[in-house]
Formats: C-alpha cells, structure tokens, sequence
C-alpha cells in the first residue's frame, strides 16, 4: 500500500469533514453554549464541591462534543448522495473511518480546551499533572469520536435512525459511567456497570490530573482507552465493509 | 496495456444475480460505451470496477493494478462520476474541486490553476465561488464532471452522466468526453441513450439480466442486425395498429404521428403499406425507408421494445 496516499486521503477526508459538518456557525455555538447548559444543570442550586466534580464534568463535555457529529456524517453523506463518489476516490475504508474520528477528535478537544481555559479563569482549578491531563484530552476524544464513527457505520441513510440509536447508546453511559460517584465509593454491580464505560477511565484520568486523586494507575486507564479505540475502530470497519459488501 | 480488465465479475443480492459472470476488456484511449435496460446490472457492474462494491467473484484491474488488492493505487489512475453521486452541496463550485484534487495529491498551484481552468471551460466560472447548494441539476452535474477531471485522470468513468440534464448542459458534457478523449483519457461510459453511444463509443457492451449479450463497434452490432430495415409513413389521418398485419412484418410501432413498419424485407414493406393505403384509402403523407440502427439492435439483445 502506498502510505503516502493512504495518510494523504485521512487528512483530505478529515479537513472535508471539519469544513463542511463541524466549522459551522450553529455547531460551534452548540458545542460551546453546551457546556455552559450542562455546568448550569448539575451545579446551580446544588450543593456540590464544584472542584471535585469537575473532572466529571470535563469528561462528559469531552464525550459529548467528540461524539455529536460524527454519528450523522456517513448516513447524512449517503442521503445527500456524496457517499459514493467519496469512496470512489483514491480512499480505503479505515482512510474514511479515521478522517471521521480525527475530525471529531479535533472537535472535542478544541471545545473541551476552550472549556478548560474559561473554567480555570473562574474556579480555582489546580493541575497537577499536566502531561496526563493532555493525554487524557487527546485520547478521549479519540475514543469518543470513534464511538461516534461507530454508531454512524449502520446500513442507513437516514440520519435520524442514528441520532436514536446514538441516544440510546451515549445516554446510559454517561450514567453508568464514575462521573457523579467517586469509583472508590461504588461496590458490587455499580461497580461492575461503572467499569463498562469507557468515560469512567477518562474521567479517572482527569481526576489525576486535576487533583491526584485517581482510582486506577493512571497506565491502566491508557491501555483501557487505547483498547475501547481499537475496538471500536474495528468494529466499524467490520460493519462499513459488510456494507460495502451489501451495496449499502 | 488495456485500460480495464475486468474478468468473470458476479454479484448477487439474496437471491437476485445482479452480475453473472461479466468479463470486459477496455483498450487505452478509448471510447467504451455499456448499454443495458434499467436493472440490467450496469452500475453495479460500474460500482464494482471502481472498488466501491466488493464482487463475490472475479477480479478488476485499472492498468494492470487489482481495484480490490491495491485500491488506492488503482483509483489514482481513474475518476468515477457514479449515476447516484453528487458534490457537496455545501461548498462552493471551487471548492468542490479543490476538494477532489487534494486526493489526487495536486499541489495548491497546481490544483488552483487547473480548477480555475476547468470551471471555465464548463461554463462556471462566474459562479465558483457559490454554494453548490443553490446550482440547478445540470450546473452540479458539471461541477461534478470538473471534480472529476481536475487531475486529468488517465481512465474516465461516466455512469448515466446525461440522465435528466438540459440540451446545453448535457452537449457540454459530451463536449467534456470527447475533449478528454483527445487529451488521453480512456472513457468508460454508461447510458440509456443509444444514439450518444453510437456518437461517442468505439466498442459497445450490452448487458441484460447481468449478462454480457453482445461486445462490438456499434457498426458491427448493427450489421449483426441488418436484415431489419424499417420503413417510416405517415398517412393523412390516424390510423390503428390493427391495418398492418402482414406475415412479411416483424413488428409496428407507433412513432409520434407516424408508423414505423420492421421488416426483413423494406420491398415488400413498401408495397405493403401501398396496398394498405390503396385498400383503405389513405393518402400517403411522407415514407421513408431506414438502414437498420443501434437502437434496433439494442431492442433486439436486451428482449425488450
């Protein structure tokens, strides 16, 4: 395989992706009011450590904003009729599955980032690990957004068929995942639930970062997410190909 | 080297065999036109030769590179305008372009320049900098062809590239094939229309039911077919099928306000249709006979008029 053309064509379908379905007016302002909706959900009128809490917080944000889009793309792009002739050009199947990952990754970082930066102007945030903290931003977006090309690889070219599905599926791991219980606190199935969602060893990882207070080896959480990615990737290259297979 | 090798392609889905057994050779620099019905298996005959379908057997190769072993490498050497693909309608008619030619690999000179060039040549230049969004079928079909081209591809492929556009904008893209052609481009072209075909190919494929019926010149094809001549009349007043039952006829068609007669023979056809119009007392507007055509065969291969 040419790897030049190969990486050529993740790019090309990455700045294809962030032009059209992220640089948007609308989406940005989404992605940023979001968070600002959500912070005002779980912490006015409560009575909650605002500092403990947010690496929950920003681990959430970080799954939402990487994984919004990409979920719509394949299935808009296969209704618009742009699908076809995409993969008609000088792409493989993991050059469109990784451009669409990046894409969301690039998004998920850049809004979770901005986030950062005006929380940490308002709330006495301590960093005390910033590389793991850099880390942990990078490769949960990844992880989102490959969850995000996931859950777009379905034989479909309704968008809406995915959005469903995407609630569906992004909802309840959010709830199962150690963002609003500190996993030292959880015993039994909770704890086995909360070990199902990757967002849990994200959110571990912010914890670390934040305040030291992590609950697994910060090693053990890598190697979680870089699995959850790899299988993920997998898997959508397994459910695109039999696509391709089907004509669908 | 031929352009297009494609051997013992079959693709079924469930129970249907779209393509059964198809096998294509395409010469460099040439023109090759695949006809068939609708249904007949022609795109995804086209959807296979471009790697963007997996067969269940056989195998591609675009100038000796295998579609399905090497793909990047084999779709660098060719542009596919597909029957069910479109620009993005959210850029612009340059952007669109410029989008394509980033992979192909173009520098940003080079691809500028050349977009730029293109969209003038397809009459769009005043309008590249607008939204794809608000172009009508016929504009987006020639942004769709100048994305296509930008990298002057070495092989072409047209999947129904005239279906529904206007007389202008579908001239315009004949224009754009044959102005390929002659710049090197070999062109493998679908289409319901027989008479571009005819125009434009050297070799014809017809495929019908997914199989390969017929692989000639159009001119070979329709001396195959040349015992049926028909001859065209038109009487001074309306007249019903059921005047012309001969066992010297092959068939009649109405055509507009005439009739068209085939026949193994036009002599006897021509006395025929006298005897009628004497027998019925018609008056004979116009008569005329033709030279078999394309479209004969055509109806002759796929089974259907």
């Amino acid at each position: 395989m040419d790897w030049r053309v190969f990486f050529r064509s993740i790019f090309a379908v990455t700045e294809k992706n962030m032009r059209i379905y992220y640089f948007k007016g609308p989406v940005m302002i989404f992605g940023l009011l979001f968070p600002l909706i959500m912070f005002l959900t779980f912490f006015i009128g409560r009575d909650l450590d605002i500092i403990s809490f947010f690496p929950g917080f920003l681990g959430m944000m970080l799954f939402f904003t990487a994984s919004s889009v990409g979920p719509l793309i394949t299935p808009w792009e296969k209704r618009e009729k742009t699908y076809e002739r995409l993969i008609s050009l000088p792409v493989i199947l993991e050059s469109v599955i990784i451009g669409d990952l990046l894409a969301g990754a690039v998004f998920g970082v850049l809004i979770t980032a901005i986030v950062l930066f005006v929380c940490a102007l308002f709330l006495n945030l301590a960093v005390v690990n910033a590389a793991v903290l850099l880390i942990s931003m990078v490769l949960g977006s990844v992880a989102f957004a490959a969850l995000g090309t996931l859950l777009a690889s379905p034989a479909t070219n309704n968008p809406s068929n995915i959005m469903m599905l995407s609630s569906l599926v992004r909802l309840p791991l959010i709830f199962i995942s150690g963002i609003f219980i500190p996993l030292g606190e959880l015993t039994g199935l909770y704890f086995i639930l909360t070990s199902l969602s990757p967002l849990t060893y994200i959110v571990d990882l912010f914890h670390g970062a934040l305040s030291g207070n992590a609950f697994y080896p910060a090693w053990f959480d890598i190697m979680v997410i870089v699995s959850v990615i790899l299988v993920f990737i997998l898997a959508a290259k397994i459910i695109q190909r039999r696509n391709l297979v089907k004509g669908v | 080297m031929d352009a297009v090798t494609a051997d013992n392609l079959r693709k079924s889905f469930g129970s249907v065999k779209a393509v059964d057994d198809v096998s294509i050779r395409i010469s460099e620099g040439e023109i090759y036109g695949f006809l068939g019905p609708n249904g007949a298996g022609k795109t995804t005959t086209i959807r296979m030769l471009t790697g963007v379908l997996i067969p269940d057997s056989g195998t591609v190769s675009i100038f000796g590179t295998d579609v399905h072993k090497d793909p990047l490498a084999a779709k660098m050497k060719m542009s596919v305008i597909p029957e069910n693909g479109t620009v993005y309608s959210d850029l612009t008619a340059f952007q669109n372009v410029l989008l394509t030619a980033k992979f192909y690999g173009m520098e940003k000179k080079e691809r500028e320049e050349r977009a730029v060039d293109i969209l003038k040549r397809l009459g769009l230049l005043e309008r590249k900098d607008t939204l794809v969004r608000s172009f009508s079928k016929g504009m987006r079909q020639r942004v769709s062809i100048a994305a296509a081209i930008v990298h002057s591809p070495r092989l072409l492929i047209l999947d129904e590239p005239t279906t529904g556009l206007d007389v202008q904008s579908r001239r315009l893209v004949i224009d754009t094939i044959r102005h390929m052609n002659s710049e090197g481009s070999t062109i493998l072209l679908t289409t319901h229309n027989i008479e571009e075909a005819n125009a434009l190919c050297s070799n014809i494929s017809v495929i019908n039911k997914g199989k390969i019926v017929a692989t000639e010149s159009p001119e070979k094809l329709k001396k195959n077919f040349d015992t049926s001549g028909y001859v065209e009349v038109s009487f001074d007043r309306p007249v019903g099928e059921d005047i012309f039952s001969s066992p010297g006829l092959i068939r009649a068609e109405s055509w507009g306000d005439k009739w068209r007669l085939f026949s193994d023979d036009p002599d006897f056809a021509v006395r025929y249709l006298l005897s009628v119009a004497e027998r019925e007392k018609l008056k004979i507007v116009s008569i005329a006979t033709s030279n078999p055509t394309l479209e004969e065969a055509f109806v002759r291969l796929t089974g259907e008029a």
